[in-house]
Order: structure tokens, then C-alpha cells, then sequence
């Protein structure tokens, strides 16, 4: 039975329209379930686009997709945790299975966390999974991070992105410590209580922030709900969406690439999205779950059982934030007491308030401008998607590292008391130490790094220039010994030579005729003073004339020698392009 | 000679070497290291206090006097009582190895015989802290109702008064300049005790007016509680709370999703 004239088909009367045509015309050459999706959906074209994305292979490249995927099981385990957890502090007594805690009056939330730990089936599993995800995830980001700093990922046209990661990686950090602060053990409540101390030494509003956001005076009972929304609902959300604005941002731009023959700014060598990276990225999605559910499954994160219930009297030895806030507990460490000070009735709490409530902004806003900072000194404004070898920019890489010395100074300084036993030292002579370091560390790594990039682009020339060194020594017939040196192949040395090298910006706008300064001298001025403090002992890679010298002299060597071992091979076809390259950006 | 020269770059010379050379340190140290003094084994008196004293002029005199009046190096043991030698020495941190910030615990240098000498010698001197009575440092089981609300409550007590330097699992913490307060794993639940009353080095004196010897057992019971349970967790990472767990997540968390992604990275398309 149907609803369809059988003798009468309305097609019949079109017979010969001009809307048949149209249909046929409309009909698309999918078939099947993709066909019938599309018909509906119409995503086909952006799926192709995506699909037939080209990314690079390489494992730094992976960094970000660990962080992707740890956010993921966040995610999915944070759903699960929702289910059990009670963001209460009613106080309550204790009945669940934990005898050392039987009888014991805590906060609701406290209790519930217990009950998922020893009464909810898996729960225990799904609590340090979600736990140890959240660290591997912030250390992810962090790395991540480090990998795009040193390779210059950041550069035009990435810099909003960059931006966004930055966002990104203190959203991580915030969400973080609004999740350890929620169980109300006796560890998370003195975290909320460092976070009160934090806000109070904000000057001559401290306090009234604090009874703000505590809803009266500490603990009271409405910080635990408070901050659950700001876990479970606020931050998630933001962090969700600003991902996906950040990944977007990666298709948008195509991924970067580290210099290798055939890769310009113009094109991406790599493998397309589907098949290969969709099997590759989802295999990972399921190593980076099953490494984090492996480390949960045997090794036991924040035993909330055993630290007990929060109660603002007691205190316990070795009490430290989650890694990722432990450089500004380590700042609160070193700053000396004697900064307090009292003028006009109010209190300026200098002894805490440079690392609490002024450290975590001016962080991220110096990684946040950084590569806005590196363009206007270099000056240059062409887009790039060829990656930096970290030693081609030796200023960049030691400012990279001098700044991870200080947060490196101030991590350490967070765990001092366990330094200080472990290790048998004081904790006053590390802690003294450590002060010192902060200032001395920086400039120290800064010049090692810069040495040590120098160095390293000198190796290359020499390299590319005689060859690798093969630690073969060979005695010559008059008893002269020689170290043998094998030829480079081209791929290999167009990775050693294929990098621009920049010089210092030259001053352009200096006095008119009449020697009037003109309007912009004094900035010209300072930005040339910064780029020769990028640029000034810079190692430019070695060109074609170069090479054709230095191949000279081998040839001339090696024909003395009679044996013509050094000799390197004359030059490939392939090498013709790289010459002209390297010549014109000498020139 | 010749042959061993020939393979002088064998890879495995330097393993070979390295063994070599520990193995002949290690052996030298064992023939040459110090030798304890077994001068007091032959003190010898019928009476405790005798014997003690005897024991006492033979190893502790040397620091805290000969009437244990105390000089520039010791303190005066007069008062401290019984408890207190039964701890420092039971516990081998008396006799002091070396000066140091702090006395460690060490090997224990007397049997329990000459201990209660040297206990009951001091504890002549003058009153103090005696050795405390078996009932209290019986540790309370775990498994009856009011056995487990006790050990609950031992955990409040503890947490209050004790964790602030011993941290929360009893794993220990710093204290100033190199000082230090010892991880509570493993000590005998008299000693713990003995450690209470007497407020040995840094510690504090917890007397038994501000804490009961009732409340002193069940802290005792908790912390025996806590050391005998199963970690239903896993690995616990020493108890050292965030520090130890962010290395983890560092160096193993890190480490082996690197390795994965290098692994996946090399595996051709």
C-alpha cells in the first residue's frame, strides 16, 4: 500500500520541465549514508577540506595532542565524579567504611569524596584518573608551550593564537587548583587558605575581597559551592571554547614544519588528515588514556583519607599546591618578611603581595606579548611557516631559557622543606640560596644558552664546510696523521644552511638636512639598540661562495695527497637552487 | 701484558673498570672502617644503679659529666628521667656519633639489659618521666566500634598537635636550620611514647595533664592503624603529598607519553 498515485504519477505531468533538469542538476555524486547526510547536513565540502588537511610528522608535534587528549579524560572522569560529589560544607558524621576516620564530624563534601574513594565501585580509580590527568594535562600545555616558544611557531601569522594558548594555559592552572580545593581535606583547605591569605594582601581592599569572595569570614561554607561552579561550569567552558578557537586557528593556518628539502613557507610536506592522521591521532587519544588509567591504577594521588578533614587549627608538614601553583608558593617562600610595612592605617603586605596576586598576571602577560615584542624588533612582517632550529636564534632561545630558570628557581623553592630533609641540608641555606639564584640564575643561563646556540651554528658551518668529522685517523705515507671528514649528502646540508641569518636593524631615520632629529629618531633608536642586542653576534650559515672555497681547497689538498679521500663529491644537480637561495640572502 | 692492551677498547672494558674499582674500595672500606669499642660490655655490677652509673662514666660522661650535671657539650640529665634514656638511647641516638644539628637515629649501641641501667642510673639522679606502663603502649586493634572510634580520635589528636611537623602520614618534615622532625614509620609504640613525655630535641614536652595517657595510646594506635593498612591507592610516593606526585606526573607521566608520540611519530605512514 502506498500513498503514491501508482496510475497517475505526478512526475508524468512534469515530463519535459525545466525542473527536471534543475533536479538532476542538484543531485550530488554522493550515495549512500554520506549521500543522505549531506543531503541534510551539507557538510560535505568542509569535510573534504579537512580531510584532505596536510599535517607534518614529527613528535614535538604530538606535545599538543597529549594536552588535547588529558583535557578529554578530564572531561569524561569530571562527568563521573559530578554524580557522587556533594559541594557542601554542611558538617556531618562519618559512617562510610574508612575506619580511621568512623565517628569523625566533616564537611559533606569531604564525606562524599570518601564515599567515592572506598563505597562507589571504580570510584577510587576514576578520582585518581581524573587527578593524574589533570596534572599530565598542565604539564602537557607547559611543554607544549616550550616547544612553540623555542621554534618560533609563534611568529606571524600566530601570534592571536599564541595569545589564546597563553589564555589557555593559566585557565588550565586556575581550573586545576579550583579542583584540589574542592574534596575539603585538610591539604585543599589550607590551599584555600593560602588563596584567602592571597587575596587579604591585596592593598586596602585585601580584606574586603576576601569577605567578597568568601561570602563572610573564612572558611564559612559558601567557598566550596562557589568554587565547584567555577570548576564543573565557568572555566570548563571557557577553556572548551578557547580550545576550539585555537585548534580552528591550526587548520586555519596550516601546520608549521621544520626545515627540510622541498619545505617552504608555501607548502606543508607531511601526510593528509584522513586516513592516515585519523588513525594515527585516535590511536593516540587511546595511548594517552591508557597511560594515564595505567599510572592511576598503581600509583595513589592526594590520599584525601589520609590527610583528614579540614579544620582552619591544624596544619601539616609538607604542605604544597599541585605543581602548577607550586612556582608562586615558592615565590611566597623567598620573599623576605621584612617587606611589611604600615603607613596612613593600612597595611602593605610587600612580603606577599609581589608573588600572589602580582606574579601569576605579569607572567602571562610577558608570554602573552612576547612574540609582538620579537616582531617589532626584527621588524619583520612576512609570514612564517618554516619552523626555527632553536639554536638558529640564540637570543630568543636564551631568553626562552634564562625565564624558565627563574620559574625553575621558584618551582624548587615550593618543595624547600622536603629539599631540606631528603637531601639533609637547612632549609634556611637553600632557601637563602635559592633568593640569591633568582636574580643570578637568569643572566647566568641567559649567556650559557647564548654560547651554547653560537656554538652549535659554528659546528654547522664547519660541518657543511668539511664534512662530518668520521674519528677515523689516517697516517700518511710521509707520517703526517689526518682526520678523515666524510662529504654531507644535500638533504643534509640544506637543513645546516637553509636559515636566514638577521643582522641588526641599521638606523634609517636620523636628522633631516636642516639637523632636526626627525619625529620617530628616538624610537628608531631604541629599537636598533634592541636589535643589535638580538642580532649582534649573530654566525651566518655558510653560502655557496663559501662551499666553492672551501671544496677548492679540499680538491687542492686531496690531489697533493694522492689519496683524494676528502674529496668532496662535486656538486648535485639539486644543489643548484640552494645556491642561488643562500647567495641572495647573503647579499 | 700485550693481550689485555688489545682489548683496552673492548666496550666493555669501562663496565669491567668501574667494577673493579668499586669492589676494591668497598673491600678496603670493610677491612679499615671503625671498629665499635666494646668497653662497656665489660662494665659489670649486681646492682642496675651501679652498673648503670658504671656504664654512664664509660660512655656518657664524656659530654654530660661525670654526675651528669651536664657541660658545654651535653645537657644536664638530671630530672630528664628514665623515659628519656630508654628513648635517646633505645633508639641509638645516644651516644651522639659527632656533633650535629641533630642526634639521628642509629644503630643501637646496648642491649635492652644495660639500657635499664643506664635508665634507672639517671632516673636516681632525680624525678622525671618514668618508663611507661605496658597498658599504654599495648596498641589498640582496630575492628570493635569503640576500637575504631578510638584509633578515629588518636587521628584528631594527631592531627592537631603532631602533623604540623610529622606531616599528615607521619613521613616527617623540616624544621629550621638542618633540623628536622623523623618519620614515625617503624618506631615501636614505646619509644613513641617515651618521645611524648620527654620532648626529645626539638619536640615538645606533651605531658600528661595536656594530653591524658589515654589520648597518647590511641595517637600511638592511629598512627600503627595507619602503617599497617593497605594503600588502596596504589604506590603511595613516600606520603610527601603534591612534591613527590608532580615529579611523578614529570618525569613518568611525561616521559612515557614522549616516548609513545616518538614511537607513533616513527611508525611510517
Amino acid at each position: 500500500m502506498s500513498t503514491i498515485n501508482e496510475t497517475r504519477p505526478a512526475d508524468a505531468l512534469r515530463a519535459g520541465d525545466r525542473q527536471a533538469d534543475e533536479h538532476a542538476s542538484a543531485t550530488k555524486p554522493l550515495g549512500g549514508i554520506a549521500g543522505w547526510m549531506d543531503d541534510r547536513l551539507g557538510g560535505a565540502k568542509g569535510v573534504s577540506f579537512l580531510a584532505k588537511k596536510v599535517f607534518p610528522d614529527h613528535w614535538s608535534f604530538m606535545l599538543g595532542e597529549i594536552a588535547m587528549y588529558s583535557m578529554i579524560v578530564c572531561l569524561l572522569t569530571g562527568a563521573f565524579l559530578t554524580f557522587w560529589f556533594v559541594p557542601s560544607a554542611t558538617q556531618v558524621v562519618y559512617d562510610g567504611s574508612y575506619v580511621p576516620l568512623q565517628g569523625v564530624t566533616m564537611s559533606d563534601a569531604y564525606r562524599s569524596t570518601l564515599g567515592i574513594s572506598f563505597d562507589i565501585r571504580g570510584g577510587l580509580l576514576i578520582r585518581q584518573i581524573h587527578h593524574w590527568a589533570a596534572l599530565i594535562f598542565v604539564v602537557a600545555v607547559f611543554v607544549h608551550m616550550a616547544r612553540v616558544f623555542f621554534t618560533g611557531a609563534f611568529r606571524k601569522p600566530r601570534e592571536i593564537n599564541w595569545v589564546f594558548g597563553t589564555i589557555l594555559s593559566l585557565l588550565a592552572c586556575i581550573e586545576g587548583f579550583a579542583g584540589y580545593s574542592l574534596p575539603d581535606d585538610l591539604l585543599s583547605g589550607t590551599g584555600i587558605r593560602a588563596m584567602n591569605g592571597f587575596i587579604q594582601s591585596a592593598p586596602v581592599i585585601g580584606s574586603y575581597l576576601s569577605y567578597f569572595i568568601f561570602g563572610g569570614a573564612f572558611p564559612g561554607e559558601a567557598i566550596i559551592p562557589r568554587l565547584y561552579s567555577v570548576h564543573v561550569l565557568l572555566i570548563p567552558a571557557i577553556l572548551v571554547g578557547l580550545f576550539t578557537a585555537h585548534i580552528l586557528l591550526v587548520f586555519l593556518h596550516k601546520h608549521t614544519q621544520f626545515p627540510g628539502p622541498g619545505r617552504t613557507n608555501k607548502n606543508v610536506v607531511g601526510y593528509p588528515l584522513m586516513p592516515v592522521y585519523i588513525a594515527k591521532a585516535g590511536g593516540f587519544f587511546f595511548i594517552v588514556f591508557g597511560v594515564i588509567a595505567l599510572i592511576s591504577a598503581v600509583v595513589t594521588i592526594n590520599p584525601i583519607w589520609a590527610y583528614g578533614p579540614y579544620d582552619p587549627s591544624p596544619i601539616t608538614a609538607g604542605s604544597q599546591p599541585d605543581w602548577y601553583m607550586g612556582f608562586a608558593d615558592g615565590a611566597l617562600r623567598l620573599l623576605p618578611g621584612f617587606l611589611e610595612f604600615e603607613t596612613f592605617g593600612f597595611t602593605w603586605s610587600m612580603n606577599i603581595f609581589p608573588g600572589s596576586l602580582i606574579l601569576l598576571p605579569l607572567m602571562w602577560t610577558i608570554i602573552g606579548v612576547y612574540p609582538f615584542v620579537e616582531a617589532w624588533v626584527t621588524g619583520d612582517k612576512r609570514e612564517h611557516h618554516l619552523l626555527d632550529r632553536p639554536r638558529n636564534a640564540p637570543t630568543r632561545t636564551a631568553i626562552g631559557i634564562a625565564g624558565i630558570s627563574m620559574y625553575v628557581v621558584l618551582f624548587l623553592a615550593a618543595g624547600n622543606d622536603l629539599m631540606a630533609i631528603k637531601l639533609h641540608l637547612s632549609i634556611n641555606d637553600i632557601t637563602q640560596t635559592l633568593r640569591v639564584l633568582f636574580f643570578v640564575a637568569p643572566p647566568v643561563a641567559f649567556w650559557i644558552t647564548k654560547r651554547i646556540c653560537l656554538s652549535l651554528q659554528r659546528a654547522d658551518r664547519q660541518k657543511v664546510l668539511h664534512g662530518r668529522e668520521t674519528g677515523t685517523i689516517w697516517r700518511h705515507a710521509d707520517g703526517r696523521f689526518e682526520e678523515i671528514h666524510a662529504p654531507l649528502t644535500p638533504e643534509e646540508r640544506w637543513v645546516l644552511v637553509q636559515h636566514e641569518s638577521l643582522e641588526p636593524l641599521e638606523l634609517t631615520a636620523g636628522k633631516d638636512a636642516n639637523g632636526v632629529d626627525s619625529p620617530i629618531a628616538r624610537k628608531e633608536r631604541l629599537r636598533a639598540k634592541f636589535s643589535r642586542f638580538y642580532f649582534r653576534d649573530r654566525v651566518a650559515p655558510a653560502t655557496p661562495s663559501e662551499l666553492e672555497a672551501a671544496h677548492h681547497e679540499h680538491d687542492d689538498h686531496a690531489a697533493a695527497l694522492d689519496g683524494g679521500h676528502e674529496a668532496i663529491e662535486p656538486a648535485a644537480a639539486g644543489q643548484e637552487r640552494e645556491t642561488v637561495k643562500a647567495d641572495k640572502q647573503h647579499g | 701484558m700485550n693481550a689485555l692492551a688489545t682489548r683496552r677498547r673492548h666496550p666493555a672494558a669501562i663496565a669491567v673498570l668501574l667494577l673493579l674499582g668499586l669492589l676494591v674500595t668497598g673491600g678496603a672500606y670493610s677491612f679499615l672502617a671503625p671498629k665499635d669499642a666494646n668497653a662497656a660490655a665489660s662494665a659489670a655490677a649486681a646492682d642496675d644503679v651501679a652498673k648503670g652509673k658504671d656504664l654512664f662514666i664509660a660512655n656518657c660522661a664524656s659530654c654530660h659529666g661525670v654526675g651528669a650535671q651536664g657541660t658545654k657539650s651535653g645537657p644536664s640529665l638530671v630530672g630528664v628521667g628514665a623515659a628519656s634514656v630508654d628513648f635517646q638511647v633505645g633508639t641509638g641516638r645516644m651516644p651522639l656519633a659527632g656533633p650535629n644539628v641533630q642526634a639521628p637515629q642509629n644503630k643501637v649501641k646496648f642491649d635492652d639489659e644495660q639500657i635499664a641501667a643506664l635508665a634507672a642510673f639517671v632516673a636516681s639522679l632525680g624525678p622525671g618521666p618514668a618508663i611507661p606502663e605496658e597498658k599504654y603502649t599495648t596498641v589498640i586493634e582496630p575492628g570493635t566500634p569503640e576500637n575504631n572510634k578510638a584509633i578515629a580520635e588518636g587521628g584528631e589528636i594527631f592531627r592537631v598537635n603532631c602533623a604540623m611537623c610529622h606531616n599528615f602520614a607521619g613521613a616527617g618534615g623540616a624544621l629550621t636550620r638542618g633540623k628536622y622532625a623523623p618519620a614515625l614509620d617503624g618506631v615501636t609504640p614505646r619509644h613513641m611514647y617515651e618521645a611524648m613525655v620527654s620532648g626529645p630535641q626539638s619536640m615538645p614536652v606533651f605531658n600528661d595533664t595536656n594530653l591524658t595517657p589515654e589520648s597518647k595510646q590511641k595517637v600511638i594506635s592511629y598512627l600503627k592503624a595507619q602503617e599497617n593498612q593497605t594503600n588502596v591507592g596504589g604506590l603511595t610516593l613516600g606520603n610527601l603529598g603534591p612534591v613527590s606526585e608532580g615529579l611523578f606526573a614529570w618525569v613518568f607521566g611525561l616521559g612515557i607519553l614522549i616516548g609513545c608520540a616518538v614511537w607513533l611519530g616513527k611508525k611510517a605512514a
